[in-house]
Parts: C-alpha cells; sequence; structure tokens
C-alpha cells in the first residue's frame, strides 16, 4: 500500500451540517408563506419574490466576480435574502424598488462587511427599513388585498382604530399586508418545521411572540383575544421565525437569545404603541441586531470546572 | 446533579460489538517504541542478538514518569532502530524476531502484595498505564494519599464510534478487572467503585452488574449505566456524570477525591497480579469501510498495523485515512508499519466516504460549537482571539479546559478547523507564557 493517506487533526468525520442545508432547510420554511402570499395576492405577488430572490443572488454573484472572491451563491444565504426580503413588501411594490433593495441587502449591509457571517445587521430587515425611509409611499400605500374583500387598511391598522379583525381572517392572513406575514398558519407552520429541523431554538420566538403578547395584554386591558390579534397581525410572526432569528445577527446562547426575544418585543410595542409608524418589528429587529455582540459577551456560558460550584 | 453535560449523538458503528475476539498468531516480527506512554521514554535494557521470551524485560522505566517495556513475543532482538511515531517524534524502538513459539517467560511469579507501597510498585512493574488512549502511567496516578480517594471510577463508557476492545474487557474479562477491584480495595482502601457504561452495551451492562453482585461483599462497587452521548467517556465529564462533582480547570480528578481507571486498564492490572504475566498484548478493534473482516483481534504489542490489516482479510479498498483511535480523538497515521502500542485500542481504515470532510466556509455565527461544548467554551470565539493571537483573551476565554473531544467540529455547519484551532491556541498560550517567566 504505497498511497498516500490523508493526515489531518481529529475529529475525522463530520455531522454533514452545511450552511446550504440550513439555508435549504430555511427555503423549505418560507415555501407556505410565499404559496399562501401568492394565493393572496396574486401574481404580482410571485413577480415581486422573483425578481428580490433574482437580483439578491446576482449581486451577490456579481460582487463576488468582482472581487474576484470565491463564489459564494451556492450556500443559499443570498436566495433567503431575497425571499425574506420579498415576502416583507407589499405586493404592489414597484419593481424597479425591489431591485433597489436587492442592492442594498446584498451589496452594502452584507458584502461591504466582509460577506456571510461578518454582516452587523440583518440584510433583509434593513433593506425594508431603507425602502420604508427613502420610498416613503412604501409605508403608507393601502396594502392590495386578495380579489372580493374590500378593506384597504391593514388588520394593525384596524386595531389601533379600535376595531377588531376576525381571528380567522387573521390566521388565514386574508387581509392587506405584506406578501408574506399575512397568513398566521403558514407562518407557523414554517416554523415548526424549523424548530423541528432544530436550524432554531425556541427561545427567541418565545420570547419574542411572548412579549409582545404580555404587552399588549395589559395595553388592551386584560384582553387575550385583543393581544393574540396583536400577536397574528403585522409582521410579529416572520420577524420572530424567520427574521430575528438569523444566525449572524443574534446571540449565540439560550440567555441571549431571550434577551434578545425580549428587547424586540419591547421595541416593537413601544412603536406600535407609541411610534409614528404602524409596525415596528424591523426596527426593533434592527436595533437588537446592534446590541447582539453585548448580549454575547453578557451570556457566555460559564466554563466547566471555573468558579463556583465546588472547587 | 442537576444538568447533563452537552455533547452530540455520534454514529455507534459498533459493527464488532456482538463478534467473538479473534487472537491473532505471532507476527514474524515486532516493533516495540520505547514511548508508549505520557512521560520518560524507557529505557532499553536488551541489545542485538539477546533471546527474550513472553514477558522478559526489554526496557526499564526512564523516571518516576515512566513505565516498564516487556517482550511480546519470544525470540531474538535484531536491532534498536530509531522510529518515527505518528505524534511528530522519532523514538527508540526494539525488534524482535519472533520464533513463532510464543513462551513465556519462567521466570514470571505473580507479585507479592502486602502493603500500599507493594501494590503501586506491582502496578509500576506491570507495565499498566492509561490504555484508553492517554497512556498516563497508572501507577504514578494510584499514586496518591489513600484517604484522598473517595471514589475510584472505572471507565467503560467507550463512546467513540466503532472502538468495542473495552466492551470485550467487560464481557470477557470480568474476572481480571474483579481481581483488580478485589486488590484495589484491600490495598487503597476505596470504598466507592462506580463502573460507568453507556446504555448502549447491554451485554456490558450485564457483565459488570455480575460483577457487582459478585464482589458486593460490603457493597462498594456500583454500576452507572449513562446516556450513549459522545464524550460520555472524557474524564471530567464522567466524573461529572457518576458523581456530581466539577473537577476545576487545570486540576486533577484527585482534587474533587476521584480517580478514573479505564476498564481495560483495570483489567490489565488484574492479569499482572493474579499470574504475573505484564502487559504484552492488546485487544485492538479493527474497523472502518475499507478493512474486509471487522474485527476484535489480540494481538502482541509491537505488531505492525499491515500485519493487523493482513490477519482481518486485507483491505478491499484503498482508505483514505487510517487511525490509532476513533474518529472524533484518534490520531491519523502517514504509515501502515507504525504498531500496535500499549494505549492503542483500535485501528480504523476509513474509505473515501467515511473520512470526508465537507469544504470549510465562512462562520455563519450560529452558536452550534458552544451550545455542544460539554464545557460550555465558545469555539468561535477562540479562533476569533487566535487570529489575533491574543493569548490573554484566550487564556480569559478558558482555552486550557478545552479537551479537544471534537464535538465542536463535528457539527459546525461550516466545517471550520475549530479543534484544531484549539490546539494551536493552547501552544500560542503556552508560549507566551513562556516568554514571561523569562
Amino acid at each position: 500500500m504505497n498511497h498516500q493517506l490523508k493526515l489531518s487533526v481529529s475529529p475525522h468525520i463530520h455531522s454533514g451540517r452545511s450552511t446550504a442545508g440550513i439555508m435549504r432547510d430555511v427555503l423549505i420554511a418560507l415555501a407556505p408563506a410565499t404559496i399562501a402570499g401568492v394565493v393572496i395576492f396574486g401574481w404580482r405577488a410571485l413577480l415581486v419574490v422573483a425578481i428580490c430572490v433574482a437580483s439578491s443572488v446576482g449581486f451577490e454573484a456579481l460582487y463576488n466576480l468582482i472581487v474576484k472572491r470565491e463564489q459564494t451563491v451556492g450556500d443559499l444565504s443570498a436566495a433567503v435574502t431575497g425571499l425574506l426580503l420579498a415576502l416583507n413588501l407589499p405586493a404592489n411594490v414597484p419593481l424597479w424598488q425591489c431591485v433597489v433593495g436587492s442592492l442594498f441587502a446584498i451589496i452594502v449591509v452584507k458584502a461591504l462587511f466582509g460577506g456571510i457571517g461578518c454582516n452587523l445587521v440583518n440584510p433583509a430587515i434593513t433593506a425594508r427599513v431603507f425602502m420604508l425611509i427613502a420610498f416613503g409611499s412604501m409605508a403608507t400605500q393601502a396594502y392590495p388585498t386578495i380579489v372580493d374583500t374590500v378593506s384597504g387598511a391593514t388588520p394593525l391598522a384596524q386595531i389601533m382604530q379600535g376595531s377588531t379583525p376576525s381571528l380567522t381572517d387573521l390566521l388565514l392572513g386574508l387581509h392587506g399586508g405584506s406578501i408574506g406575514e399575512t397568513c398566521s398558519v403558514a407562518l407557523l407552520l414554517g416554523g415548526a418545521y424549523l424548530l423541528i429541523r432544530r436550524v432554531i431554538s425556541w427561545h427567541l420566538p418565545v420570547a419574542f411572540v411572548g412579549t409582545t403578547f404580555l404587552f399588549s395584554f395589559f395595553m388592551g386591558g386584560m384582553d387575550a383575544m385583543y393581544a393574540l390579534s396583536m400577536v397574528l397581525s403585522g409582521g410579529l410572526l416572520i420577524a420572530a421565525f424567520f427574521m430575528a432569528t438569523d444566525y449572524v445577527t443574534s446571540p449565540a446562547t439560550a440567555w441571549g437569545k431571550i434577551i434578545f426575544g425580549v428587547g424586540a418585543g419591547l421595541i416593537t410595542c413601544m412603536i406600535r404603541y407609541f411610534g409614528i409608524y404602524p409596525e415596528g418589528v424591523s426596527f426593533a429587529i434592527l436595533l437588537m441586531n446592534i446590541l447582539t455582540p453585548y448580549i454575547d459577551s453578557w451570556t457566555k456560558h460559564k466554563v466547566f470546572g471555573r468558579g463556583g460550584k465546588r472547587a | 446533579m442537576a444538568f447533563s453535560l452537552h455533547g452530540v449523538h455520534v454514529p455507534h458503528r459498533k459493527h464488532t460489538q456482538d463478534l467473538p475476539a479473534a487472537r491473532m498468531a505471532p507476527p514474524s516480527t515486532v516493533t516495540i517504541p520505547m514511548s508508549m506512554h505520557i512521560g520518560a521514554p524507557a529505557r532499553p535494557v536488551v541489545k542485538a542478538g539477546d533471546l527474550v521470551k513472553v514477558g522478559t524485560l526489554i526496557a526499564e522505566a526512564g523516571g518516576v514518569v515512566s513505565s516498564p517495556i516487556y517482550a511480546s513475543v519470544s525470540g531474538k532482538v535484531t536491532k534498536l532502530p530509531n522510529i518515527l511515531l505518528s505524534n511528530g517524534t522519532t523514538v527508540p524502538a526494539v525488534v524482535i524476531e519472533s520464533d513463532g513459539e510464543m513462551t513465556p517467560d519462567e521466570t514470571l511469579t505473580p507479585p507479592v502484595v502486602d502493603s500500599r507501597d507493594s501494590f503501586i510498585e506491582a502496578v509500576r512493574a506491570s507495565g499498566v498505564v492509561g490504555l484508553g488512549g492517554a497512556g498516563f502511567p497508572t501507577h504514578v496516578k494510584l499514586n496518591v494519599d489513600p484517604a484522598r480517594i473517595e471514589y475510584l471510577i472505572v471507565n467503560g463508557t467507550e463512546c467513540e464510534p466503532y472502538i468495542t476492545s473495552d466492551t470485550y474487557t467487560m464481557n470477557e474479562r470480568r474476572e481480571d478487572m474483579a481481581y483488580a477491584i478485589e486488590a484495589l480495595k484491600a490495598h487503597l482502601g476505596i470504598k466507592n467503585i462506580i463502573i460507568g457504561v453507556e446504555s448502549n452495551k447491554k451485554k456490558a451492562i450485564a457483565s459488570m452488574m455480575q460483577l457487582m453482585n459478585e464482589t458486593c461483599k460490603g457493597c462498594t462497587v456500583s454500576v452507572k449505566v449513562l446516556p450513549s452521548i459522545y464524550p460520555q467517556g472524557g474524564e471530567k465529564v464522567l466524573i461529572y456524570h457518576a458523581t456530581g462533582r466539577v473537577v476545576p480547570v487545570g486540576k486533577l480528578p484527585i482534587d474533587v477525591g476521584c480517580i478514573v481507571i479505564n476498564c481495560t486498564t483495570l483489567a490489565a492490572i488484574g492479569t499482572y497480579l493474579k499470574t504475573g504475566m505484564p502487559l504484552v498484548e492488546k485487544c485492538v478493534t479493527v474497523d472502518g469501510g475499507a478493512i474486509k473482516n471487522a474485527q476484535n483481534v489480540i494481538v502482541p504489542i509491537g505488531t505492525s498495523i499491515s500485519d493487523l490489516f493482513e490477519f482481518c482479510g486485507g483491505l478491499t479498498v484503498e482508505p483514505a485515512k487510517v487511525l490509532y483511535g476513533g474518529p472524533m480523538m484518534g490520531i491519523s497515521i502517514p504509515d501502515v508499519s507504525l504498531p500496535v502500542m500499549k494505549n492503542t485500542n483500535a485501528v480504523l481504515a476509513l474509505t473515501k466516504k467515511e473520512a470526508a470532510l465537507p469544504k470549510t466556509t465562512a462562520c455563519i455565527r450560529c452558536g452550534s460549537c458552544t451550545n455542544t461544548c460539554p464545557f460550555g467554551l465558545a469555539p468561535a470565539m477562540f479562533a476569533k482571539a487566535y487570529e489575533k493571537k491574543d493569548a490573554v483573551m484566550l487564556e480569559e476565554l478558558g482555552i486550557n479546559a478545552c479537551m479537544e473531544c471534537g464535538c465542536c467540529s463535528y457539527v459546525c455547519p461550516a466545517n471550520r478547523p475549530l479543534v484544531q484551532t484549539n490546539k494551536l491556541a493552547k501552544i500560542l498560550v503556552r508560549e507566551e507564557k513562556a516568554k514571561e517567566d523569562k
């Protein structure tokens, strides 16, 4: 036997988990919400999704080509960013704005900071906030609704104006809103998939949603149904399960995730109740993204055998 | 005990678990390195041309932390070359040409043990070192004030994939183990003996239960069945799960009243006390996809890996990697002419597919490494600190607590070389310390 034996440091086997595999799971988990969005908002929604995904992947590929970096589109993270951005946009958004938003997410937020793993804030969220501010029309524009339904206002706006949308409408998403945020059932399905596949842990979504529920419960005069409708409307579920849980920009440990979730929940509610914008999840996550390095350093695990216990 | 430590579910692949162990006929030559333990190399006491029998002393301990070495076959010493070991050191070795007879040395008699000191001396003379892989001389470990030993923990966890040589010991060498346990009780006054076995070894658990019942005069032995989660057999992990005690970073098990001994080590001590035959042979698990007949093989120490493979029907395909030990912590070796050593418990020939590792990509800060680390360390942070060559930060993060079990690398979706970085980081910290001391 004279051929070369491979030498390397242990371990010599691997679990088989990969970044691409994780991103594929996220795409699979977002499929129900995407399909629901297209059903509810029509072909225009599909067009927005296609353009956001294609331009996000395209910009990443192009950037890698220009700066002569190894191609990273295969890890599917750009596709996830594009899809998340699309699902957070209304179906009637001008298509050129989708392209600009994708450019902002991929190039400004991600690539210029060093690519995957190096961005400080969530690319899709930041691009959405950028679009909200840059293209003011987005914030106030009446969202398109499914054929035959009349109301133009989003449920969150309705609640804030004193009326309560029906629970069925909230669960099925038959109301105005961004493409992927309205159908709560689809989002919960996707969230469950991510939990089962252990792509995410329960800590962050539960803390985020739980805090929002409790805050709304007290603000709404101890009304559980009211609090539930606050949880099911706006972009809370898609944010809690898919956006806030982004590995790169959220804390690593269980306690860190809980702090992040509680913080994001509080900021969301502050903006919903006291801010000038109707919805606050994007800003909440963006602000907590910035705090993540600090949360990480506050919540490091205790080293086994150091201090405490029987020393 | 509040919580179990983290770990990973590795594939078990214990193919050889229920197969009988085969005894290999002596190979034509054996090459016995003088360094098969932690500590000073042994000093050869034979020269080329000397005739030796099985159990004849060929090298005496080279210091306090060292261990004597005995001939594993009968025959003639042909040369004393220097050989390159897998850890990169060059050490002297004794090559013995076997006469094929395996004649035992007739001067061997069971040692006279009547006190603590004579017991420790017997353990030293047995040539036994930590057979679980570490190779730390057992007599040094046992040579502490007996009053400090509250628990003796027998490590039968065998948590690495593939390996079943400890399982063989627990199944087939129960009497040797019991003999050693009686001696430990008699001469070191040990009151609590816990045998830790992973739950996936049903037969071994039954065997150890029987041992417990047989030796239960004064009820000092208990069997602890532990979940099959890697790295259950890590010394500090096992101590925590068996007793709830936490060994502080930088301290030894004895500092919390514990001593951990591998089950095969224990059996080897038992054999010596009973028969006077020192450690000259090992049961080695030969497995991996490239091996034709995977099985446990009992071989003279010094048998070359190529002879071992040949005995197992040879290789079906060219292996991509050959390992001493298991796939999580084993050492990949460059050359199959290397010998089976005292602390070799397995030799694996992995196929390209088995040894395939995914491409290394950028860290996505998923936190899997820190959430998997049994000791709560943050390997991704070590990597960052090591990149900056920040020895102070590395120490603060607890780099020296790392046991290099490999869980972090195993789960990393970006397949970052985390264990490798930790090893390098430890060296960096040591070097910086040395600079400061100057």
